[in-house]
C-alpha cells in the first residue's frame, strides 16, 4: 500500500479507497476527450469525509479532483496533474423538499432527473433540464451551471441555486446563501462557486429553489424552406414578447442526419426547424400557439405539427433526442462546441457557421437552443486524414472567434475544463483573466483543488 | 425435417477481439448510467456498463492483463454484471456490453477455472457475502431440492450446493413433486392448418413451476396448435453463460439443436423470459445450428397476442371482484423490444386492473448468478424494484420470467409487503383458458 493509500484508507476505510490500475484507468476519462490517470479514487460520503480529504492533500501536495457521474464534455472531472478523484455519486440523498417555501436540500451526487421526478410528484418543479439529465449530477450541474433547451424562460442552474455547503481548498466547510430568495448580506459567494468548475470549492450540500409545476404545455414543430426564415422567426418571436418554454433549432444537415430516424414525416425541401414549446395555464395554450403561428407566418414555413397529446409531444421530443446519435453517426470523430450568441445574431451566426464550413471543406451541423442563443456546433471529420488535426483546430478557432465578435462566449453550457482552457484569452480580457487568477491563488495558493483547469497555467506562473 | 438433414455446425462463440468494434464506439457519455442497475447499486465506474467497456478496451490495448493475468479490481467489475442488457437497451451507440461481459468471462473462466469469475472476486474482496453464503452451505432445503435437477441444469449454477443464500433470504419453491416431463406427454395433435409449435420449457419452469408449464402447453393446445415438449432439450445456457462456461453452453446447446431441429415447428415457443434470451438472443450471436434454432423462437406473449388472444380475453364480461396488478418487465422481453404485447393481455384479462408501476423496465436483480455471488447488490436493486411496486398500490406484480419471480417474491417479502409475484400464465384460469378455443 502506498503512502497515500494508507492515508486516505486511515480517513474512509479500506473500502472506499482504491489505487487499482483498473480504477485508475476507469476514472482516467469523463464524457470529452482526454485521459490522465489519478493515483487513488476516494468514494466520499459526507461532507466531513470530503474536508479531511481535502486536508490532507494540502498537507501531502497531492492535487483533489471532484467528480459527480463524470459526464461533462470538457475534461472537468480528469486528474490532468494525477492526485485524488474524488467521487461524489454516493453521496445521493434528497434531504428535503420543502413544499412551504417551495425548495429543496440535496447531496451532490443527486441524479438531475430523479429530483425532478420527485418534486413534480408534488407538483413542483426544478427546470433546469441539460440533455445529460438522466445521469448527471446536481453537484456537476451546479459546478458547470448546466442548461438545457428550457433555459429561455426559466433560465440555468445558476439562477435556482440559493444555498451552498462548500468545502473549501483549504478543507474548511463554509456555508453560502441559504434559504431565503433575498439575501444579501456578504459577498454574493454562492454565484461564484456556481460554474467554478469544481476550482473554487466542492459541494457537498445543495439548496435549490423550485417552482410551481406549469399546468400544461404544448409542442410545435415548423419546418422551414431556409435556415434564414428559421433563424429570423426566433427573433421574430422573442421580438413579439412571446417567451416560449423551448425553443429548438435544426438546421439542413441535422435534419438529413434524421431521416429514417423518426417516425416524423421531414419535408424534402426543408431547410431547417424549430421546436416550439409554451406551458402555463391550460385556457391560454391555444391563444400562446395561434400568436406563434401568426408571427412566423410569411418566413418560409412549409410545414407544420401542432402536438394535440402527450404522444404526439413524446414523438417530436423523441425526434430532438434523436439528435445526437444521429449526428455522432455520421463521422469517426466528432468536436461539439456549445457557442452562444445574443438571440438577435442566431441569423448572422448561421451564416458564419455555413460560410466557415464551405471554405474548410469540412462539415458542420448545427442545431441547439436557439431561444437562448446556444448553438451547438459539431465538427465532423476524420482525424486519420493526413493535416486533419490542424485544420479542425483552425475551424474551431474561427468559429470561437466569430461567436466573440458577435458579443457572444465561446460556451454556454460545457465549460472550460481542460478542453477550453486555449481559448480563454479569445473571449477575456488579460485583466479579466487576472482577476479570476488572483482570486484562485488566494483561495488555493498551492493549486490543489482541480489544477490545469479553465487556466493553462499554475497560479503561480504569470 | 429428418435427423439427417440437420446439419453439424455448432456455432462459435465470440471472443473479445470480436467485440473490438463495438468498444470503439462507446463515446463514454455516461448515459448507461441511467440504466444500470449495477450502477445504482454502487455508483463505482467499474459497476456500469461504461466502465466495464473501459476494461475491455485496456485488455484489447495491453494495458490491463488478459484471461487468467486480468487484475482482481477488473475481475470484480466484470462479474458485477446481471447481463441484462439494459445498458444496450439505452445507449446512442448499441454498445453490446453484456455480451462483451460474456466474453471476458469465458476468457477468464477458460484460464482460471469457473470459480474466478464469480466466487473467487468475493473472496478476494474479503467479502461478508462470501462468507454469509459458506456458511449457508448447509441449508436445508436446498438438498433435496437439487438432487432432482441435472447436473447440467442452470439452476445448479444459479444456487449452487456449496454457495447457497442463507436460508430465508431468498424464496424458493419448494420442489415440484412430479417434474413438467414427467407431467405431460411429448407431442399433442392440435387441429388441421393451426400452427405446429414447440415448447421450450427451461430449468425453472421445468423443475421448480411446472404449473407455469402445463398452462402454457393448456393454452396451446386449446389454441389449437399442435405441440411438441421434447424431452431432449435441456437448459438455455444462461447461467452457464453467466459464469462463462462457454464450454458448458456449446454442449446445452447442441442438445437443444438435436431436440428441436428435427420437429421442424413453425416456433418454438418459451415462457420464461431468460431462456428465450438464451435460446433467442445469445444462439443468434453464435451463428450456425443454433442461430437457426434462434430464428423460431416467440416468447408466448408475442405468439399470444397474434393470435388474437388479447381479443377473446376482452370479449369476456369483465369480472365483479378484480384484482390489481401491475407488470415487471424482465430484462430479456424489455431488451427484445417486447414491452406492449404483455401489457396488452394483463389489461384484456377479465380479473385484472392492469396498473403501470414506475420503473416496471428496471431490473429485478436477479441477473443469471448475480445474486448469489453479490447478494447485496442484488438486494438493493430489488429494494428499488419494490419501491415502484409499493407506490402504485398493486395487489398482484405480474411478469414473464420464473427467475424474475423469485427475486420479485424475495425482495416483496423482504419489504414486508403483502404484495404477491406471479407469472402471466398464472393469472389464466378456466374461464380465460375456455375463451381461447374456436367456438
Ligand atoms: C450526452 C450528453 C449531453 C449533455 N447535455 C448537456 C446539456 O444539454 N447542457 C449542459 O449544460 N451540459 C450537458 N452535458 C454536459 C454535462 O452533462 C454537464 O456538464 C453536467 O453538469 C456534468 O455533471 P456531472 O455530474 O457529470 O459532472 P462531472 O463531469 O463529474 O464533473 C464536471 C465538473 O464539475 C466538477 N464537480 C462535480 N461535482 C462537483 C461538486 N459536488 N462540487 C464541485 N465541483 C464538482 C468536476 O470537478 C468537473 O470539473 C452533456 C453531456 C453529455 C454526455
Ligand atoms: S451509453 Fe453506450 S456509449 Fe455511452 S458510455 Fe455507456 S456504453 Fe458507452
Ligand atoms: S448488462 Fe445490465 S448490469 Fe451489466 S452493465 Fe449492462 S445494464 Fe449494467
Amino acid at each position: 500500500m502506498s503512502g497515500l493509500e494508507r492515508r486516505l484508507t486511515a480517513l474512509v476505510g479500506r473500502d472506499r479507497v482504491t489505487t487499482a490500475k483498473t480504477d485508475r484507468l476507469l476514472y482516467g476519462f469523463d464524457a470529452g476527450r482526454g485521459r490522465f490517470l489519478p493515483e487513488a479514487v476516494v468514494y466520499a460520503e459526507s461532507a466531513e469525509e470530503v474536508a479531511a480529504v481535502m486536508r490532507l492533500a494540502g498537507e501531502l501536495k497531492v492535487p483533489v479532483v471532484p467528480r459527480g457521474a463524470g459526464s461533462g464534455l470538457t475534461g472537468g472531472a480528469l486528474a490532468v496533474h494525477g492526485g485524488i478523484i474524488l467521487s461524489l455519486a454516493r453521496m445521493n440523498r434528497i434531504l428535503e423538499i420543502d413544499t412551504e417555501n417551495l425548495l429543496a436540500v440535496v447531496q451532490p451526487g443527486v441524479v438531475t432527473a430523479e429530483l425532478q421526478a420527485r418534486v413534480e410528484k408534488l407538483g413542483l418543479f426544478y427546470p433546469p433540464d441539460p440533455a445529460s439529465k438522466e445521469f448527471s449530477t446536481l453537484g456537476g450541474n451546479v459546478a458547470e451551471c448546466a442548461g438545457g433547451p428550457r433555459c429561455v424562460k426559466y433560465g440555468s442552474t445558476r439562477d435556482y441555486v440559493l444555498g451552498l455547503e462548500v468545502v473549501t481548498p483549504a478543507g474548511e466547510i463554509i456555508h453560502t446563501g441559504g434559504r431565503t430568495l433575498k439575501n444579501v448580506v456578504g459577498f454574493d459567494l454562492t454565484r461564484l462557486f456556481v460554474g467554478c468548475e469544481g476550482t473554487l470549492g466542492i459541494a457537498t450540500e445543495i439548496t435549490l429553489r423550485l417552482l410551481p409545476k406549469p399546468e400544461a404545455k404544448k409542442t410545435m414543430l415548423l419546418f422551414f424552406s431556409s435556415i434564414d426564415g428559421a433563424a429570423e422567426s426566433v427573433s421574430a418571436i422573442i421580438g413579439a414578447r412571446i417567451i416560449p418554454a423551448t425553443l429548438e433549432f435544426m438546421d439542413r444537415a441535422t435534419l438529413a442526419c434524421l431521416r429514417g430516424r423518426t417516425e416524423i414525416d421531414l419535408p424534402e425541401d426543408c431547410g431547417a426547424a424549430l421546436i416550439i414549446e409554451v406551458d402555463g395555464r391550460r385556457e391560454w395554450l391555444d391563444g400562446e400557439v395561434a400568436r406563434v403561428m401568426a408571427v412566423v407566418a410569411g418566413r418560409d414555413v412549409i410545414g407544420s405539427v401542432v402536438a394535440e397529446t402527450a404522444e404526439e409531444s413524446e414523438r417530436i421530443w423523441q425526434m430532438r433526442r434523436a439528435v445526437s446519435p444521429a449526428v455522432r453517426a455520421q463521422a469517426p470523430d466528432r468536436f461539439n462546441e456549445d457557442i452562444v450568441v445574443p438571440r438577435s445574431k442566431i441569423p448572422q451566426m448561421i451564416r458564419r457557421l455555413e460560410a466557415l464550413s464551405a471554405e474548410s471543406g469540412i462539415p458542420i451541423v448545427n442545431f441547439g437552443h436557439a431561444g437562448d442563443g446556444n448553438i451547438h456546433v459539431y465538427i465532423l471529420t476524420d482525424l486519420c486524414e493526413a493535416g486533419m488535426e490542424a485544420r479542425v483546430d483552425a475551424l474551431i478557432e474561427q468559429v470561437f472567434a466569430a461567436a466573440v465578435e458577435l458579443r457572444g462566449s465561446i460556451s454556454g453550457e460545457h465549460g472550460v475544463g481542460l478542453a477550453k482552457a486555449r481559448y480563454l484569452a479569445m473571449e477575456l480580457s488579460p485583466e479579466t483573466i487576472a482577476y479570476m487568477r488572483t482570486l484562485k491563488r488566494a483561495l488555493d495558493p498551492d493549486d490543489i483543488l482541480n489544477p490545469g483547469k479553465i487556466f493553462l497555467r499554475g497560479p503561480d506562473d504569470e | 425435417m429428418s435427423e439427417a438433414v440437420v446439419r453439424k455446425t455448432p456455432g462459435r462463440h465470440k471472443v473479445l477481439e470480436d467485440f473490438a468494434d463495438a468498444i470503439q464506439r462507446c463515446v463514454r457519455c455516461g448515459a448507461c448510467q441511467a440504466y444500470c442497475p449495477a450502477w445504482s447499486a454502487g455508483r463505482r465506474e467499474g459497476n456500469v456498463a461504461r466502465g466495464k467497456v473501459a476494461v475491455a478496451a485496456a485488455m484489447l490495448a495491453g494495458e490491463l492483463g488478459r484471461g487468467a493475468e486480468l487484475e482482481p479490481a477488473a475481475r470484480q467489475d466484470i462479474s458485477l454484471c446481471l447481463m441484462c442488457g439494459s445498458c444496450t437497451h439505452g445507449c446512442p451507440n448499441d454498445v453490446p456490453t453484456a455480451e462483451i461481459v460474456g466474453a471476458i468471462r469465458r476468457e477468464v473462466a477458460a484460464e482460471t477455472g469457473l470459480s474466478a469469475v464469480g466466487v473467487g472476486v468475493a473472496a478476494l474482496l474479503g467479502s461478508k457475502t462470501l462468507m454469509r453464503g459458506v456458511v449457508a452451505a448447509g441449508a436445508a432445503l436446498a438438498p433435496v431440492m437439487m438432487e432432482k435437477v441435472p447436473e447440467s441444469s442452470g439452476l445448479r449454477l444459479r444456487f449452487p450446493l456449496d454457495r447457497l443464500p442463507v436460508v430465508g433470504e431468498r424464496i424458493l419453491p419448494a420442489p415440484a413433486g412430479k417434474n413438467l416431463f414427467a407431467r405431460l406427454p411429448e407431442r399433442i395433435e392440435g387441429q388441421p392448418g393451426r400452427p405446429k409449435v414447440a415448447f421450450f420449457a427451461g430449468c425453472a419452469i421445468t423443475w421448480l413451476y411446472p404449473q407455469i408449464g402445463e398452462k402454457m402447453v393448456e393454452v396451446l393446445v386449446r389454441l389449437g396448435c399442435t405441440v411438441y415438449l421434447p424431452k431432449g432439450q435441456g437448459c438455455c445456457g444462461m447461467p452457464a453463460l453467466s459464469s462463462g462456461d462457454g464450454p458448458l453452453v456449446s454442449r446445452l446447446a447442441s442438445a437443444n439443436v438435436r431436440a428441436f431441429m428435427p420437429l421442424d415447428v413453425d416456433y418454438i415457443i418459451t415462457a420464461c423470459a431468460s431462456c428465450g434470451g438464451g435460446i433467442g438472443e445469445y444462439y443468434l450471436t453464435m451463428g450456425g445450428d443454433p442461430a437457426i434454432l434462434a430464428k423460431k423462437v416467440v416468447d408466448f406473449t408475442v405468439f399470444l397476442e397474434e393470435e388474437g388472444v388479447c381479443e377473446r380475453l376482452a370479449a369476456l364480461p369483465r369480472a365483479v371482484k378484480r384484482q390489481k396488478v401491475c407488470w415487471h418487465d424482465p430484462c430479456h422481453l424489455k431488451n427484445r423490444g417486447i414491452l406492449a404485447p404483455p401489457r396488452h393481455l394483463l389489461a384484456a384479462l377479465p380479473g385484472v386492473d392492469f396498473v403501470e408501476m414506475e420503473g416496471a423496465s428496471r431490473c429485478c436483480g436477479l441477473g443469471g448468478t448475480f445474486s448469489v455471488h453479490h447478494s447485496e447488490e442484488s438486494g438493493l436493486i430489488g429494494e428499488k424494484k419494490v419501491e415502484g411496486v409499493q407506490a402504485c398500490g398493486a395487489e398482484l406484480v405480474a411478469t414473464a420470467c420464473p427467475g424474475c419471480v423469485m427475486q420479485l417474491e424475495t425482495s416483496l417479502c423482504r419489504a414486508e409487503l403483502p404484495v404477491r409475484a406471479v407469472h402471466l400464465l398464472e393469472l389464466f384460469g378456466e374461464a380465460e383458458m375456455a375463451a381461447l378455443a374456436d367456438d
